[in-house]
């Protein structure tokens, strides 16, 4: 039977595992909810990664790291802006060629750093609460990145539901022709919105590099920004749901790799699948119904704005 | 009086060119305080252009716009509404998705609390009898609820001039009232308006002054309410005669279209339930279906064009075969020609050619040979259908989304009626063209029904259902009314029903006596 | 006209290749020397182009079909891992039986797995409404998994010294090779066949044209009486079967047995390739030129200068950028001028 630690730990890993998936679905929801679909998630995670981990490895730092991650983020995802904002080119094809660019760049630049052991001055935790029995374990001894990620996306709540920005970003995403008569800058919040998501998905990737495995492996993401951007659908463009759907995935990970440790004889490449055909079977569920897939979805998503005059 | 108040608005040689054509060719106009002031002309003439210049969502190219007697430069909206200037648009930009409150939280400023705006909006409801429920989704609201939303938007501005472009296109006939009663008394408070329409009674009953525009230019300046109908609308359209009937009716022909008893479920909170249609149509017989928009003829065109497929076969009859299982194609074989509402997009498709555009409808005909395109065959087919119905600038090779509005419908109207079809079902054919295209469609579908073609009009013009159909009926709230001949019924009938007040069936339903507009 | 934007991409790139060597604080002439001219400067890397070119272009043809149709197959790599998998057991099993009909039938099984895997997708498009960008995507890292599963278990060759390869297709089964001294083989030819065909049918064909206005403007389509979802499923078996086609060809013709990976991404490659080549086939045949290009200069700097040949994929994202934005400079007036407001009745938000 599993033991309580054993539950324990497997609560706390799936948190950690959920943390990128969390943090890149909520950039991509936030740039969704303003009309524009980035299909870059993954290229965007990769360069993060990369930088994230050459920065902390070369500085000793992890929050610089984890900063430069970001940074980078937000570069590739200025481009996809330029491009599709500015230019109005296609967002479907920009965002899978940012995926291709940054897929490249990453191992690029990641390219002497494979096998690096990080050695880090500045890192954190939070002694003593942490040794209380199971609750300590899994509120206190989990990553402050953990943590941050439950800050931001309450944060994105709060901004969409409870602030007037976040009005004005919903706006912009439900008709942008109605928001620029209103007098609003279309293309620059859209700006922001893409940014915040380049942002989120640096941070994804440089945690997942610099904190969670800490290793730089080529195409280490696997497929997790293509599964932020499932989740988005999952969550229905609601952020707490963007939670829960990346705590499940979180699960499904860990699970996958709990049984593996088990050795019940499943071949380890079918446990791997898991996440990839979890992604499937969510995507079934939640587009199935077309009519409410319809009343969900941001009404400029992918649409091409330019104001008129 | 008039020596020390300067106008509320003047406009001063307004030109505003688009590559395709000049919208607004050196328009000079003064509006009053408290006035109501009629912006007149056919779609195209260049009435909305104009209103966006005044809102500032359009640059004009030259010309000058003074505010109370002072030259002003409005270059965006949020600066028209910092002088006073309000606008309630055709369409309207309203956010569907969020709240009625959300809506106007988000158009009045950042600095004003969500409480004080609920508080203002209730307080504006009130003082000028707005049914308003600040909780509900906009898009979940009629329309007619969604132009109050618009409106009241607008009031809370305290806005010195008030621009309504085409209010009354998709209002009931009793909401159009009540919109007036509450115009009215806007202009008492001192509230200049700008109306802009193209319906004349509508302008002579509710305006204080009237500019006619004319292709981008005016053409008059008067008083509407010393005018007739047919005079403003002689300004309006020039000297063209109108009148396009020729044919006499036809009655020895038999039924070749026919509907029994279609319902048809609502898919969705946006669409409406279709209830126990029946209709048939004779060759040679027009019967046109009035009705306020939104009232299911969407519904209608798809179950009847076969892009919704009937539950049962004989609901549905093309020369008494039934087709209410077959799909467009399969009607199109049977005879069914369909020239729907939107042109591009819908009957055309707006990136290809012609030639490829002709092709769209023209599946079982010769254009195709084993699997194979006879792109001959088919430009051939383009050519004929541009110079016999008159398509200008248009050839094989052009793209249809550089053709003008008129120029497209008359290809497709020639495309299909090239087919030779026994029944042609025509939705809003002349929506927004020039009268010389209304009128060349218009001689078409008559041409056709002298040679014993079946033919449904679905339209929102009354004026034009009473000029080329046999009989008439309306739709309202997914259900039709019973069908009249055209000189058994009037326009004031045909409007009461459109409102909403179908005879139930089985009843002698009393005419109602007086309806004015 | 229509190839000045691809042109000037492919210009744009090279300049920003350019800088991109130069920044690496190498010299950019030499490195461009080695990137495009060195590979080719012999008939064995005209053969080694030509072997890369085949799958890039089977690929790149089977989705342009689908992208006109707006259907976004974009999992043409796992089509091609699965028509390796299936072409490559199919021949495994036939071990060393002999025949004509050997080669064709390796081939076919090749394209059937590629069309099953894609079909996963249409299912899913049609009936359930699924999203097949992230369907594709998904099916992609699975066929890789289970590729994996199956070259590490159960087709592992007992004489591999334990490396996750399978056993060598006897000779009955291997593509013949067209020129001696290089290891070009019949892939090549057949994907020219193929893009004969894919241009008849893109030019000529009432199927296509179909396609095209489901793409274009779905209403038009169903106001016309096209069968959309037929249209998907034929978009995407076209899509499935020529990467599938790719796959058996990889397998059965350059690498000869199955191993973890048979595709350094040319399944992702071919949709850039079908940008650049402006979903033409004639366009594609050119770009899929210039992509291969990319692969063996990518492998060629890797071994001269110690570049990594990560760069061939920066310069396939900068490729599509620069096309994308080369699009917008040349159509900027004439966007601008279709993007005017044309007057069509209805606001499809405010009807309820």
């Amino acid at each position: 039977m599993l033991s309580v630690d054993l539950l324990t730990a497997i609560l706390v890993a799936t948190l950690g595992a959920g943390t990128p998936l969390a943090l890149a679905a909520i950039g991509e929801l936030v740039s969704e909810r303003a009309g524009v679909l980035n299909l870059g998630v993954e290229g965007m995670m990769l360069v993060g990664a990369a930088v994230g981990f050459v920065a902390t490895a070369e500085s000793e730092s992890m929050v610089i790291g984890i900063l430069a991650g970001m940074g980078a983020g937000i570069g590739l995802s200025l481009i996809f802006a330029f491009l599709t904002l500015t230019c109005l080119a296609n967002q479907v094809a920009t965002g899978l060629a940012l995926t291709i660019f940054g897929t490249g760049t990453s191992a690029l630049i990641g390219a002497g750093y494979t096998g690096t052991v990080l050695v880090v001055r500045d890192s954190f935790s939070i002694p003593v609460l942490s040794d209380i029995p199971v609750l300590g374990a899994l509120l206190f001894s989990l990553e402050p990145m953990t943590y941050l990620s439950l800050v931001i996306i309450g944060g994105v709540w709060f901004f969409l539901f409870r602030s007037r920005s976040g009005l004005v970003l919903r706006g912009v995403g439900d008709a942008p022709a109605a928001a620029h008569a209103t007098g609003m800058s279309v293309i620059l919040i859209r700006y922001m919105a893409v940014m915040f998501g380049g942002a989120m998905a640096g941070l994804a990737g440089a945690f997942l590099s610099v904190i969670y495995t800490p290793v730089w492996v080529e195409n280490m993401t696997a497929g997790r920004g293509w599964i932020a951007v499932a989740l988005v659908v999952f969550a229905s463009w609601q952020p707490l749901r963007v939670l829960a759907g990346a705590y499940l995935f979180g699960g499904v990970t860990i699970l996958q790799f709990h049984i593996q440790g088990a050795s019940l004889g499943i071949p380890s490449q079918f446990l791997s699948m898991l996440p990839y055909l979890a992604t499937i079977v969510v995507l079934v569920i939640m587009s199935s119904d077309a009519m409410r897939v319809k009343l969900n979805t941001p009404a400029s998503l992918a649409k091409p704005f330019r104001a008129e005059g | 009086m008039e020596l020390a108040m300067p106008a509320r608005l003047e406009l001063f040689g307004i030109c505003k060119a688009y590559p395709a054509v000049v919208a607004n060719d050196d328009i000079s106009l003064s509006i009053d305080a408290g006035s109501i002031h009629a912006i007149l002309g056919e779609n195209g003439a260049g009435k909305s252009t104009l209103m966006k210049i005044i809102y500032g969502v359009v640059a004009s190219d030259s010309g000058t716009i003074s505010w109370n007697g002072e030259v002003v430069k409005i270059t965006t909206p949020a600066e028209a509404r910092e002088l006073g200037i309000g606008m309630v648009f055709q369409h309207f930009s309203l956010f569907p998705a969020l709240t009625v409150l959300d809506n106007l939280v988000l158009s009045l400023g950042a600095n004003k609390s969500r409480q004080l705006i609920a508080e203002t909006a209730l307080e504006f409801a009130n003082q000028y009898g707005l049914k308003i429920e600040l909780d509900r989704q906009v898009y979940s609201l009629s329309v007619g609820e969604q132009q109050r939303v618009e409106i009241l938007r607008c009031l809370m501005q305290n806005p010195k001039l008030l621009i309504m472009d085409e209010p009354t296109s998709v209002l009931t006939i009793e909401s159009i009232r009540e919109l007036f009663v509450l115009l009215r008394s806007l202009a008492a408070d001192g509230c200049s308006i700008v109306y802009v329409s193209h319906k004349l009674h509508e302008v002579c009953e509710l305006c204080d002054t009237a500019t006619v525009l004319r292709r981008g230019r005016v053409v008059a300046s008067v008083d509407p309410r010393t005018e007739t109908s047919a005079s403003l609308a002689k300004h309006m359209i020039g000297d063209l005669v109108v009148s396009v009937r020729t044919a006499s009716p036809s009655t020895s022909w038999d039924e070749r279209f026919g509907v029994h008893n279609l319902h048809r479920s609502a898919a969705g909170d946006f669409s409406i339930t279709l209830i126990n249609i029946n209709l048939n149509i004779r060759g040679g017989e027009i019967l046109g279906i009035a009705g306020v928009a939104g009232n299911g003829q969407a519904e209608l065109l798809e179950a009847l064009s076969g892009e919704w497929i009937a539950p049962k076969s004989d609901i549905i009859t093309i020369d008494s075969i039934p087709v209410g299982l077959a799909g467009p194609a399969s009607r199109r074989t049977l005879g069914l020609a369909y020239i729907p509402e939107e042109r591009l997009g819908h009957g055309a498709v707006p990136l290809m050619t012609l030639a490829k555009n002709a092709l769209l409808t023209g599946e079982k005909s010769k254009f195709i040979n084993n699997g194979l395109i006879r792109f001959g065959v088919v430009e051939k087919f383009t050519w004929s259908c541009i110079e016999k119905f008159g398509v200008k600038s248009g050839t094989p090779t052009t793209e249809a989304q550089s053709l003008s509005g008129g120029n497209l419908q008359k290809f497709i109207v020639g495309r299909e009626l090239l087919h030779e079809p026994n029944v042609i079902i025509a939705a809003q054919p002349t929506w927004g063209l020039d009268v010389g295209a209304a009128i060349a469609i218009r001689s078409a579908l008559l041409e056709k029904r002298g040679s014993g073609v079946a033919i449904l009009l679905i339209s929102e013009d009354l004026d034009e259902l009473f000029e080329i159909c046999d009989s008439i009926t309306v739709i309202s709230a997914g259900r039709l009314s019973p069908i009249r001949p055209v000189n058994e019924t009037s326009t004031e009938e045909i409007g009461y029903w459109m409102a909403g007040h179908l005879p139930q069936s089985g009843e002698i339903e009393p005419r109602p006596t007086h309806h004015d507009v | 006209m229509a190839a000045i934007a691809p042109l000037s991409a492919a210009l744009l790139t090279v300049v920003g290749g350019a800088i991109l060597f130069s920044s690496l604080g190498h010299n950019s002439v030499d490195a461009f020397r080695a990137f495009f001219v060195t590979p080719v400067s012999d008939l064995y890397g005209i053969g080694e182009l030509s072997l890369k070119m085949a799958p890039i272009l089977l690929c790149a043809l089977g989705l342009a079909i689908g992208f006109r149709g707006n259907v976004w197959n974009i999992g043409a790599e796992g089509q091609l891992i699965v028509g390796a998998i299936c072409g490559g057991g199919f021949a495994l099993a036939l071990g060393k039986i002999d025949g004509l009909w050997v080669i064709p039938a390796i081939l076919l099984t090749g394209a059937i797995g590629g069309m099953a895997w894609a079909s996963i997708a249409a299912v899913l498009r049609t009936r359930f409404n699924v999203n097949e960008i992230l369907v594709t995507l998904m099916l992609t890292y699975i066929a890789g998994l289970l590729l994996s599963y199956l070259v590490y278990g159960p087709w592992r060759s007992p004489t591999g010294f334990n490396w996750p390869v399978s056993s060598d297709l006897a000779a009955s089964a291997r593509l013949p090779r067209l020129i001696p001294g290089t290891r070009l083989n019949l892939g090549i030819v057949m994907s020219i066949v193929f893009t004969g065909c894919a241009w008849l049918f893109l030019a000529r064909s009432h199927l296509s044209y179909r396609m095209e206005v489901v793409g274009l403007a779905p209403r038009a389509a169903r106001y016309a009486g096209f069968d959309e979802h037929k249209l998907v499923w034929t978009s995407l078996l076209i899509g499935g079967a020529a990467a599938g086609l790719a796959g058996a060809i990889e397998v059965s013709g350059t690498i000869g047995k199955l191993r973890e990976v048979v595709s350094p991404g040319y399944g992702f490659a071919a949709i850039i390739v079908a940008y650049i080549g402006r979903l033409h086939p004639v366009g594609i045949f050119f770009a899929s030129i210039l992509m291969a290009l990319f692969y063996v200069g990518g492998e060629q700097i890797k071994v001269t200068l110690g570049v990594p040949s990560a760069i061939t994929g920066i310069f396939q994202g900068m490729l599509l950028f620069s096309l994308l934005m080369s699009d917008v400079l040349i159509n900027y007036r004439l966007r601008w001028y279709h993007n005017r407001p044309i007057a069509t009745k209805g606001n499809t938000h405010a009807v309820s």
